[in-house]
């Protein structure tokens, strides 16, 4: 087996410190390790984008990143996002656009789309179609994700994301 | 203690509204336990040793080195579960094979280590002994004179044949004007459910097996694997996980399931098995691929006269639902226009290729494929517009068909005019045509689809029914206890819905309990668009007797008559509208009385749909769903890319009753529909998957998909559940199709096998390719 790696990081705001065996990915370190399983496995290879997170504010697949690689950064994960204010709203907007169906990718995508609009507040629709194109959903055809993404991106502040039995 | 009264805002009708899915907020969070987040203390992990050869006897298999790793608990060959039976549709394999392989994705042996690293490196210490056989990579190979026997009591490798006829053949094309024929074949693509397989298999100490499943069909499952292990089916529990995707693929039992039941019986551990993604393009389903001839003909003034069709299905090594599906191909083929003459012979053959299961659609995809290439064929040959031609051949509703289909409802004719209203239709196919000879190479191109499925069951096992139980409790909450399972299609917040619109409350006075079938009431199962419909009713049912008890209380409470009575805002009300009772303390009231009750009732739904005959004749569906698609595109005849530009769909769902939930599905269907026409192509040579990841096997992503415009057309069905009909699976159906026509419309040749990559397309352009030819044997 291999050699392990002792890492500090911050990890949804809190300092963590860790031994990891050095070929241990983010994903499985997070999943495994960590308990924090919002991150998925869809591929381990890149592909898919359910394992995406944030690191030091970028967004990277976790099934790619060496767990040993998160030693000195800041770490965010779907639970971390969903804390903040605008992963709240992006959250809101999930449900009431029915962006969500099998939720498998849905955190993937909703931390990438966090990371979208941090980057591009004004995201316009094909920039938005473009910035989730490395997430695969295979049950939504995606239109519905874009509505909430754009809709999340621009909050109309005089309505409430959903009221039930809106028309 | 003076309690506020519990009143809700309730708006008068919850049916048609825009209904987020109850299970949205904890899929968004990250929150939801999907079956590989699942972590039983104690459990041991599992991994299945897959066979290298595609066709190959098992001379022998050497174990001792992986048993003797650290950290394994258990290795496994079928030596060491004798007692061992056939699983699947066909009970046609062994969960681990004995002495043969017939495909590469066979399972030979599986180990429970302590963790997935140790199963892993034993997997690699286990050694076997093949010797070659034969490899039987298409039917034609298969079905040759002395070709090898895959299965010892099929002598010619015929898994199953399908034949039915209506009318008579040779008198139909004796009043043809015109006659086509060609020749259509569809390719291998796969489910790609993002979740991965999994499953986690537990025994207690007298036996009862629990199992982490992720089936699509949990009490037909419980029978099966009773018989797998010869006990009780009452011993057998299921719990159903919140699932990562399902379309069909989960309808079958599969070796890793057994197995890993196996190695929890040895091993008196809990055993988790996952696969990885690369094991999911191998070891899970796939759509079953089809050569199929068709010839077809009609009358000068464009009534149709006759459809001949023979098919053959590559079943793979064994077989799974794939080879029932010319079941559904024959409805398309004998009804979804009126044909009074038809005949229909289909074979699936074994080969070595990897097994064909059920895929959203049913078959239904490929048949509609085929006829509606024709459709456009015979249009053009007299002279009549593709619309038109389609209109003089719609079902009507009320029809019968020869084939003894009953469309109580059927709004065909207005999907087709509806969509081809508003994608302008016949407008654009005239201008796309005349700029066939411009010099201008990125041609523009407009094809219409229509389908036809099942949107009211389908009675193919003896019960297509299923049961609800409902409990009201002192609160006026409301838990919904149903035999339908979630898969992501949102069925627990239609049935919530369904629910509430009978009782008066909130989306929030209801919890649904849908995933355990030590709980839940018999249900057949998620498949052919049935949960809304089947589900659904039996989900009102329970709601009406709930509320007619409740009311019938009430009546004997003021001396009113139950009909001046209702429900609505939480509140038991008369007819105008007064509030009489606040519902909760009403029924705390009533088990706090001397006649103490509780409001709890059952009900089980079966629907009047009926079994065919040994000809097939018969009405399998309660309610039929109708759909018409029109896809535009963009061709570049100097590279073959083809761009799906819009979709224009008209869908008759009955009636809207979750206008969200029910665009999410046609949305995501019509997606999945692009990706069968357009950019997926599971690559099977010599038996071997060549693109097992998402690298090489291309799903659609969000910067190609296409504007998308949908109606729908409410036929409100008599039968449905406040009107509405099945509609999983339509969307997917005629987008193949729909873009087939379109690239006949941009380029004037028509490409008679999928997918339309772009190589595929350019050498259909540039005469570098020919068309698929009948060769079957
Ligand atoms: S699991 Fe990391 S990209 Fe698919
Ligand atoms: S919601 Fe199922 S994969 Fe996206």
């Amino acid at each position: 087996m291999s050699a392990n790696c002792d890492i500090a990081f911050t990890l949804n705001g809190v300092k963590r410190e860790l031994s990891v065996p050095a070929g241990m990915s983010a994903l499985a370190m997070l999943r495994e390790r960590l308990g924090l399983t919002g991150t998925k496995y869809g591929c381990g290879e890149g592909e898919c984008g359910a394992c995406t997170i944030l690191v030091d504010g970028m967004s990277v697949n976790s099934c790619l990143l060496f767990a040993a690689d998160c030693d000195g950064r800041d770490v965010v994960t779907i639970e971390g996002v969903v804390q903040s204010e605008a992963g709240e709203r992006l959250r809101s907007a999930f449900v009431a656009s029915g962006a969500v169906q099998c939720g498998f990718c849905t955190p993937g995508l909703m931390v990438q789309a966090s990371h979208l609009i941090e980057q591009h507040p004004g995201a316009d629709e094909a920039a938005i179609r473009r910035g989730i194109e490395g997430n695969l959903c295979r049950c939504t055809g995606y239109r519905k994700i874009v509505d909430a993404i754009a809709s999340a991106a621009k909050p109309d502040p005089g309505q409430t994301p959903f009221s039930e039995g809106q028309p | 203690m003076n309690e506020p009264a519990k009143t809700w805002s309730v708006p008068d009708s919850l049916i048609g509204k825009r209904i987020p899915k109850m299970d949205a907020p904890d899929k968004a969070s990250g929150r939801t336990r999907y079956i590989q987040d699942l972590e039983i203390p104690g459990a041991l992990h599992g991994k299945i040793l897959r066979s290298t050869r595609v066709h190959a006897r098992i001379l022998s298999i050497d174990t001792s080195a992986a048993k003797a790793l650290a950290g394994v608990h258990a290795v496994i060959t079928a030596a060491d579960v004798p007692w061992q039976r056939p699983i699947g549709v066909g009970r046609d394999h062994l969960p681990l094979k004995a002495d043969r392989v017939l495909s590469l994705r066979d399972e030979i042996a599986a180990v429970a280590a302590d963790s997935e690293a140790i199963a892993e490196a034993a997997l690699k210490l286990i050694r076997v002994v093949y010797e070659p056989l034969p490899v039987l990579a298409t039917t034609i190979a298969a079905s040759a004179p002395g070709a090898p026997r895959l299965h010892p009591d099929r002598p010619d490798n015929v898994a199953m044949t399908f034949d039915y006829a209506q009318g008579d053949l040779a008198q139909g094309e004796a009043e043809s004007d015109v006659v086509v024929e060609d020749v259509f074949r569809l390719h291998y693509v796969t489910h790609c459910c993002m979740g991965v397989s999994g499953v986690i298999a537990e025994f207690d100490p007298s036996g009862n097996l629990l199992l982490y499943s992720n089936t699509q069909v949990p009490f037909l499952h419980k029978r099966e694997f009773a018989e797998l292990l010869g006990i009780d089916p009452g011993r057998i529990r299921i719990i159903q996980p919140p699932i990562g995707g399902g379309f069909g693929s989960k309808l079958d039992i599969y070796p890793f399931e057994p197995i890993a039941i196996f190695l929890a019986g040895i091993t008196k551990r809990p055993v988790k098995l996952v696969f990885t993604r690369e094991e999911e393009f191998i070891a899970s389903p796939t759509r079953q691929p089809v050569l199929l001839k068709l010839r077809s003909g009609c009358r000068k003034d464009g009534t149709l006269t006759f459809r001949d069709v023979e098919t053959v299905h590559d079943n793979g090594a064994y077989t799974s639902w794939g080879a029932t599906t010319p079941f559904v191909m024959m409805q398309t083929i004998s009804s979804l226009y009126r044909v009074p003459h038809c005949k229909y012979r289909t074979v699936a053959v074994y080969t070595n290729n990897p097994y064909a299961g059920s895929f959203r659609g049913y078959g239904n995809l490929q048949a509609t494929f085929a006829v509606e290439a024709h459709m456009d064929k015979l249009a053009e040959a007299v002279g009549m517009d593709g619309l038109a031609f389609r209109l003089k051949n719609a079902q009507h509703p009320g029809e019968v068909t020869p084939q003894g289909m009953h469309f109580k409802s059927c709004g065909l004719k207005e999907c087709l005019t509806t969509a081809a209203q508003r994608s302008d239709f016949l407008r654009k196919q005239a201008e796309n045509r005349s700029r066939w000879n411009d010099p201008d190479p990125v041609k523009r191109g407009i094809g219409m689809a229509s389908m036809l499925h099942v949107g009211g069951g389908a009675k193919i096992y003896p019960s297509d029914g299923c049961g609800t139980i409902l409990k009201i409790d002192d609160f006026a909450h409301v838990t919904l206890i149903t035999g339908a399972s979630e898969i992501g299609q949102g069925s627990e917040t239609v049935l919530a819905q369904l629910v509430c619109e009978e009782l008066g409350l909130p989306m929030t006075a209801v919890t649904v309990v849908n995933n355990d079938t030590d709980i839940t009431p018999w249900d057949v199962g998620v498949h052919a668009s049935r949960t809304t419909f089947i589900a659904g009713n039996s989900a009102i049912g329970a709601a009406r007797k709930a509320k007619r008890k409740i009311l019938e209380a009430a009546a004997a409470k003021t001396g009113n008559r139950i009909d001046e009575l209702g429900l609505a805002g939480g509140f038991i009300t008369a007819s105008s509208g007064e509030k009489l009772f606040e519902l909760a303390k009403f029924l705390r009231s009533l088990h706090f009385s001397d006649k103490a009750d509780l409001v709890m009732t059952s009900f089980y739904y079966e629907p009047p749909s009926r079994h065919q005959d040994k000809q097939f004749k018969g009405d399998v569906s309660a309610a039929y769903a109708w759909a018409t698609q029109v896809c535009e595109i963009e061709l570049d005849t100097e590279t073959g890319i083809v761009r799906l530009l819009k979709v224009t769909g008209a869908h008759d769902v009955g009636r809207v009753l979750n206008r969200l939930g029910i665009e999410g599905q046609i949305e995501g269907g019509i997606v999945m529909g692009q990706g069968y026409a357009l950019t997926e192509d599971l690559r099977v040579e010599a038996g071997v998957i060549r693109n097992p990841n998402f690298r090489d096997y291309k799903l659609v992503t969000a910067p190609e998909i296409p504007e998308m415009d949908i109606s729908f057309i409410e036929t409100m069905d008599g039968e449905g559940p406040q009107g509405a009909k099945g509609v999983g699976e339509a969307p997917a159906i005629c987008i193949a199709a729909a873009v087939a026509n379109a690239i006949h419309n941009a380029t004037g040749t028509r490409i008679t096998a999928l997918p339309f990559a772009p190589e595929n397309v350019y050498r259909a352009l540039h005469g570098a390719s020919e068309p698929p030819v009948w060769n079957a044997a």
